[in-house]
């Protein structure tokens, strides 16, 4: 699930291939579900209201941990497509450095349909756990010692 | 009238037609228009005259002198007349025109609320209280340091009025209730509660959100003091709200904001008042939209409210029934008297998956706490799945809700 040698644009161009494979929603609904529960459950002491993700609906619990220079998230949901989406987001961005996961503009979410698909009021949800898995990558690059170019 | 109950039942496929969105398609399929409690949709006679009003005699209101002023203050007030007949008050003077449900509630309680209430009183609500019908009432009581006491229910849903009696006191100054519930559909019994708080020397707010579209509504013969209500809920447009009040107390209320329109002369040194209702409605009021409610309750008035109301029911049971049936599913909100609102979680499938899956089918209904997190704390469960029904609504759509439901259950499962 964490591809390490992988770039964060070669995992996010994987998984616009894998959605192009599919002809309707109700696939691809079901391939995120299935990502939904496929994903490993989170540990009840991460779930924590420090770890919730506002602006969902439903609860997304997001935790990271820094290893090495790179950043690893891990979350779940009570809702099951949100899970997958995370599940994604988990692939494409764990593993990474802070810089790396700072500079993605995580394109692929729009290419495989997901922001005109979800109403807004639930990609915001969405948006709210990059911009979530984003604060973490900051905060750890800060707490690294070097500061962010843009500040 | 007689023509009315002469008539059978109503002609759906006609009335639809009047629903230019109900054409529409949403991901391939046709739309099934299951958020009638959110919002309904508007008849073509209602967006014609909204285009009407800004082809023909856009104005300001009530100041001009010239023609095109005088044509759309007279079309404006003749919503307010329309407004009066609609839940029968004694006179047009007593129906303010404000934003919505949540400003009419707003409006009582910053001008009555802040004017009556007193440390120690105390306010009762209800558990099944929409948030705008909560949250005034504690930033009131937190203002003055007055006391919210809140009715229970039982499990079906229902107001538990052995438990109300107990509550209402020598220091119950307000009783603020919701005539029907949006999420468990309930239909409260607002006559006796009023009865009982009139007793008790309290004042009566219904919040009508829900229940103006179904029921028939005489503020005379409920006895309330405040009666709140929105245009959008009716088939009218979005922007508009009716707050009805007793005419002794709303002359009693100080104004609510300052501005043009609610005066009567100001000079720097004293400002007078206008008299009802305009003492409420300061600035420029939303025009349009106001004159296109009157279409909407002329809608609603040749479409025979009683009709509507059968109709409704006929599919609320129908629903009922077919639901039912889907294992894992539970029905939120029991009470033997309901409007066609009904709301239901499944076991082990989050309601927001759910909702997802029956939009992936064009299907609209709402998912979450609907604006009333109290009442899903004190049933223990995160949201619900809530579908409603208006005039334009068919039992095939609902056939098509419970297949959208089967294939969700199956994915998730």
């Amino acid at each position: 699930m964490i591809s390490e040698e992988r770039t964060i644009a070669e995992t996010a161009k994987e998984i616009v291939e894998e959605f192009a494979l599919f002809d309707s929603w109700d696939d691809k609904y079901e391939y995120i579900i299935d990502l939904g529960k496929k994903l490993p459950p989170l540990e009840d002491k991460f779930k924590l209201d420090e770890n919730k993700v506002k602006g969902c609906q439903s609860t997304v619990w997001l935790a990271s941990d820094f290893k090495d220079g790179k950043v690893f998230f891990k979350a779940d949901s009570d809702a099951m497509i949100v899970k997958g989406l995370i599940s994604m987001l988990i692939r494409v961005l764990s593993g990474h450095s802070p810089d790396e996961i700072l500079n993605d503009k995580l394109g692929f979410i729009q290419e495989i349909g997901m922001t005109t698909h979800l109403a807004q009021t639930r990609s915001n949800g969405l948006l709210s756990m990059v911009k979530q898995m984003k604060h973490f990558a900051l905060a750890y690059k800060i707490k690294n010692g070097s500061l962010p170019e843009r500040l | 009238m007689p023509s009315a109950a002469i008539q059978k039942n109503l002609d759906i496929a006609a009335i639809r037609e009047q629903f230019p969105v109900l054409n529409r398609e949403v991901k391939g399929r046709p739309l099934v228009y299951f958020d009638n409690a959110a919002t309904s949709q508007k008849p073509q006679e209602v967006i014609d005259a909204l285009v009407n009003y800004y082809s023909n005699y856009n104005a300001n209101i009530h100041r001009g002198i010239h023609t095109l002023a005088e044509e759309a203050t007279a079309a404006f007030e003749e919503t307010r007349d329309a407004v009066q007949q609609f839940i029968h008050s004694p006179s047009r003077e007593q129906i303010i025109f404000t934003r919505g449900t949540t400003e009419g509630i707003n409006l009582v309680a910053y001008t009555w609320g802040r004017q009556n209430i007193k440390s120690g009183d105390e306010i009762i609500i209800s558990a099944m209280e929409h948030h705008s019908n909560i949250v005034p009432w504690q930033i009131l009581c937190e203002e003055k340091g007055a006391i919210l006491k809140i009715i229970p229910i039982n499990d079906a849903g229902e107001l538990l009025m052995d438990a109300y009696r107990k509550l209402l006191g020598p220091r119950t100054k307000l009783v603020s209730v919701v005539h029907a519930s949006n999420v468990l559909g309930t239909i409260n019994p607002v006559k006796q509660i009023i009865e009982l708080a009139h007793a008790a020397g309290a004042v009566v707010l219904v919040d009508g959100a829900q229940s103006a579209v179904h029921m028939d509504i005489d503020v005379q013969e409920m006895d309330c003091d405040f009666f709140a209500f929105s245009a959008h809920k009716i088939y009218g447009p979005t922007g508009v709200g009716i707050l009805y009040g007793k005419k002794k107390i709303l002359e009693s209320m100080p104004v609510f904001m300052g501005g043009g329109e609610m005066i009567k002369e100001v000079t720097f040194a004293k400002t007078t008042y206008n008299d009802l209702p305009y003492k409420f409605e300061a600035g420029t009021p939303n025009i349009a939209d106001t004159i296109a409610f009157k279409t909407a309750l002329q809608f609603l008035k040749n479409t025979g409210k009683e009709k509507i109301r059968k109709h409704e029911h006929e599919l609320l049971l129908y629903a009922t029934n077919r639901l039912e049936q889907i294992p894992g599913l539970r029905i939120i909100g029991r009470a033997r008297e309901k409007v066609s609102v009904i709301s239901f979680v499944i076991e082990n499938a989050h309601p927001q998956d759910i909702g997802i899956l029956l939009d992936n089918r064009g299907i609209a209904v709402r998912t979450g706490h609907h604006c009333a997190e109290p009442l899903m704390q004190r049933f223990n469960i995160p949201g619900t799945i809530r579908a409603s029904f208006a005039v334009y609504n068919t039992k095939e759509e609902v056939d098509e809700l419970v297949s959208g439901l089967q294939k969700a259950i199956k994915m998730l499962s």
